[in-house]
């Protein structure tokens, strides 16, 4: 009868000791959640303005963009359900829109896009955000193995040239890499793609 | 007086003897391979995760030993593992409140650290059994021999596979280190195997081999050179 109510003492305190190593872990972690949350959102927010600021030069436009940005659904052009278009304004006029478009026809699964497009339409900057297409071969969108991505800037989209967004194999003006067809066809497409889309709506994706 | 010193100092030694050399958690005990495999295929990225690894070891070692007497041995597991996920979580948001980037490449591999035995094995082997000051130089010498071959492991896949050498060294250093990426000659061709995870493989099996042989190397009696007296005499 003894042991029994030993025993019974002795899991009682095993519980109430492991439920307060719990407790405490759980407080401090609530404690280093609240201290490090807003540092790790403005770090994001930096991040993100770092890679928008590359598509899109910080002296075209004078707003905080980041805010001044919506959501569109146009899964055709811009390969997801629901499109983030970050837009640009230089005192209050129309300077461009930051596009996060996906190309879901790369290598190895969607290669995900930050397209930066002027007022009137020409190409500021692209830049590759993340990807999983073979190192060495397809990773030379990144701009930092390769000056390909920089190919976009200036280029406009017209019914007339249309035709020449395409890599060279498909008798189109685009490089493609010796041995890597299908990612650089992938990105042309889908920067098509998001200049089509951004011609086809206008003015009213500023509203 | 000297004595206990001298005592705790040839101790020290031990431990430091075995996790750098005798008991290497990577090279030896072969424990914490899926991130040390998955992020070497670059010298920071193994720095970066030795680096996380070693302070969750230090903070584990640490609270583990000074528990030690109070936690029944029912449930010492159950108490070690909320401590190691608790010192992993806080680490955990810390790099990515400060060291963002580095943070969003390592990515799933910082959380991943809760599941490196090497870290469990440390708490229950050692740190349960033995006084803060040692557990503390343990844990010290184990993490550095592990980040020691995550280094070695990723600076040689960087060489090979990419032809850099502390590329993104900014990542950890900040602006100074921007330019610290050693670059081989233009005429190189890397060897693209390297940072894949075949690749990691390879590497990894050729240092352990090298580890091996330098450790037999060792233990053969070497040519013994006898002493010779030569007696002139006049």
């Amino acid at each position: 009868m003894k042991s029994e109510l030993n025993l019974q003492q002795t899991m009682l305190r095993a519980a109430g000791l492991l439920s307060l190593f719990v407790v405490v872990s759980v407080g401090l972690l609530i404690g280093v959640n609240a201290f490090t949350k807003p540092k790790i959102a403005e770090a994001e927010r930096l991040a993100l303005l770092q890679t928008i600021n590359q598509v899109m030069p910080a002296e075209r436009y004078n707003n905080s963009l980041i805010e001044d940005s919506i959501e569109v659904e146009a899964p055709e052009f811009l390969g997801a359900n629901q499109t983030r278009i970050y837009r640009a304004r230089l005192d209050n006029q129309p300077a461009g829109l930051v596009i996060e478009t996906i190309a879901p026809n790369g290598y190895s699964g969607n290669i995900y896009l930050l397209v930066g497009v002027l007022a009137d339409g020409t190409v500021a900057g692209v830049r590759v955000l993340s990807h999983r297409e073979t190192p060495g071969l397809g990773d030379k969108i990144e701009l930092r193995k390769d000056n390909w991505i920089l190919s976009f800037n200036g280029k406009n989209l017209t019914t007339d040239n249309a035709r020449r967004w395409a890599v060279k194999r498909d008798r189109g003006e685009f490089d493609q890499f010796t041995g890597a067809t299908i990612t650089p066809r992938a990105i042309v497409g889908a920067v098509r793609n998001t200049l089509e889309y951004v011609n086809q709506q206008g003015a009213q994706l500023y509203d | 007086m000297t004595n206990v010193w001298q005592q705790k100092w040839h101790d020290y030694q031990d431990i430091a003897q075995k996790g750098l050399w005798n008991n290497n958690q990577a090279l030896v005990a072969l424990l914490g391979l899926c991130p040390l495999l998955a992020v070497t295929n670059n010298s920071v990225n193994g720095l970066g995760l030795g680096l996380a690894t070693m302070a969750v070891l230090l903070t584990s070692n640490i609270l583990v030993s000074l528990i030690r007497h109070h936690v029944p041995s029912e449930i010492r597991i159950p108490v070690f593992i909320a401590i190691i996920a608790c010192a992993v979580t806080v680490i955990d948001m810390m790099m990515h409140a400060y060291f963002y980037t580095l943070h969003g490449i390592l990515g799933i591999f910082i959380p991943l650290i809760v599941t490196n035995c090497a870290i469990l094995a440390r708490a229950e082997a050692f740190a349960s059994k033995n006084t803060l000051d040692k557990s503390i130089v343990d844990a010290l010498f184990i993490g550095i021999g592990f980040t020691l071959v995550l280094i070695l492991l990723g600076a040689v896949r960087e060489i090979i596979g990419n032809g850099t050498l502390f590329d993104q060294a900014d990542l950890i250093f900040g602006e100074v280190a921007q330019n610290w990426t050693l670059y081989l000659p233009d005429s190189y061709n890397p060897v693209l195997l390297a940072i894949l995870p075949p690749g990691a493989f390879i590497a990894l099996g050729l240092m352990i081999a090298l580890k091996n042989l330098i450790d037999q190397k060792a233990k053969r009696p070497s040519l013994v050179t006898i002493p010779v007296e030569v007696k002139v005499s006049n």
